[in-house]
């Protein structure tokens, strides 16, 4: 059996081929989160979670140290179940507070998270207790309407008299 | 079949719907037969090299600038869009779904369809017309072990590969247009776009998406080569037959693998 400039051709489209898939993996997507590295699960119970979403990351300080891996709804407290998947090099004391924030005004949203002074620190499957839920616009919209409505509302009543 | 005023008829209607069920059952009965034959492609690799090289290697060429020419002008559309918005920093996240999930299997696979799926069809047709297929069995070689199964496993080989390489080349088109041309920042548009794929979600049902799309032309080229009436207009009518049926067969299992991939969970 000898080779052939043929057997060259595709060897060399096969490597092209991987290549071009390697650098789909690499370079356009992102490996690292998807293996992440060792972590621990954290969960936490929200009023309201907005619009998160699963695969949502988990910030603190503007870094990201997690995933948001599950979100269920919880019939027992009817709250919202937010799961989180957090790095292991990345420790957190028991009291941290975490909160669904926006990045940017209408950007995807995360979970922030706060650490705390307690010296106890966070372990697989603990709940956090101290939560802050998503700001919805619509409520923020209707406060503001309701308050200027009340301030004008006086207004008018002592005017014609 | 049946053309003319029968074609028009209930009966002419009826005849053809039992006709495509007719050929239906039989392409499947072939599928079959040429992977229980495909025995013979793993003894032999060299004979499925050799097709890799005629389907693959040499649909490169349009595969490549295809992809290139649909990054490029997506950068300039995505671009025009996204301003409207204020949001040009999206333009690589837009860029690279769309080709990573959509476009680069699909258009990857319309090209391939034409480009690989006919020639496949005609060379198998037109051995047929010669009697070249009845040759070997004369000469008790395997025509579906020694000619159908290779050219079948090599476009299966071939499809994803071609795939990955047109959204590879697509980005690249979108990142000169975006980056190089019009001045989107360089490290936004890699960063906002590695943040956006994800690897399981976007690049991986890509390749499923491929593949099943490399199954379904192969299949077709080959059967419809088996399959075409031998002569010169059967060849021709054949050839035609796999680039419509198999164009349509990718939209149309395009269209289901979306809907169950990407349903908006």
């Amino acid at each position: 059996m000898q080779r052939t400039t043929l057997d060259l051709w595709v060897g060399l489209f096969v490597m092209a081929g991987v290549a071009a898939l390697v650098i789909l993996a690499l370079k356009v997507g992102n490996m690292g989160s998807f293996s992440a590295p060792e972590s621990y699960t954290v969960y936490a119970e929200f009023d309201n979670i907005g619009g998160l979403k699963a695969r949502a990351p988990v910030k603190s300080a503007g870094v990201v140290v997690g995933r948001v891996t599950g979100i269920e709804f919880d019939t027992q407290s009817y709250k919202a179940r937010v799961r989180m998947e957090l790095e292991k090099r990345y420790p957190f004391s028991k009291d941290t507070a975490a909160s669904v924030l926006t990045s940017g005004l209408l950007g995807e949203q995360y979970v922030g998270l706060e650490t705390g002074a307690d010296s106890a620190m966070l372990k697989d499957q603990d709940k956090l207790t101290l939560t802050q839920s998503a700001v919805v616009l619509e409520k923020l919209i209707g406060q503001f309407l309701y308050s200027k409505a009340a301030e004008g509302g006086g207004k008018n009543e002592a005017a014609p008299k | 079949m049946m053309f003319g005023r029968d074609a028009l008829s209930v009966r002419g209607l009826g005849a053809n719907s039992i006709d495509a069920l007719w050929r239906l059952g039989y392409a499947t009965r072939f599928f079959g037969l040429t992977l229980s034959h495909s025995g013979t492609c793993g003894r032999r690799p060299r004979l499925v090299v050799r097709e890799v090289y005629y389907t693959g290697v040499l649909s490169l060429v349009i595969i490549l600038v295809s992809g290139l020419f649909v990054g490029m002008v997506l950068g300039f559309q995505g671009y025009q869009t996204l301003t409207t918005y204020g949001s040009e920093s999206a333009l690589g996240v837009l860029v690279a779904l769309s080709l990573v999930r959509e476009l680069g299997p699909v258009v990857s696979a319309l090209l391939f369809a034409s480009r690989a799926g006919s020639a496949i069809t005609a060379e198998i047709g037109l051995m047929k017309a010669t009697e070249q297929l009845a040759a070997m069995e004369m000469m008790a070689v395997d025509p579906i072990a020694r000619v159908i199964a290779p050219r079948y496993w090599a476009g299966v080989i071939s499809m994803p590969l071609l795939a990955a390489m047109f959204s590879a080349m697509g980005v690249f088109g979108g990142y000169l247009v975006g980056v190089v041309l019009i001045g989107v920042d360089e490290g936004t548009f890699w960063s906002q776009m590695q943040a956006a794929v994800d690897v399981r979600e976007d690049v991986f049902n890509g390749v499923i998406k491929s593949v099943v799309f490399g199954i379904a032309i192969s299949w077709i080229a080959v059967f419809e080569g088996y399959d075409a009436p031998p002569t010169a207009e059967g060849v021709s009518g054949a050839t035609t037959r796999t680039v419509v049926t198999s164009s349509l067969v990718v939209l149309g299992l395009d269209f289901i693998m979306t809907a169950f991939m990407f349903r908006g969970m």
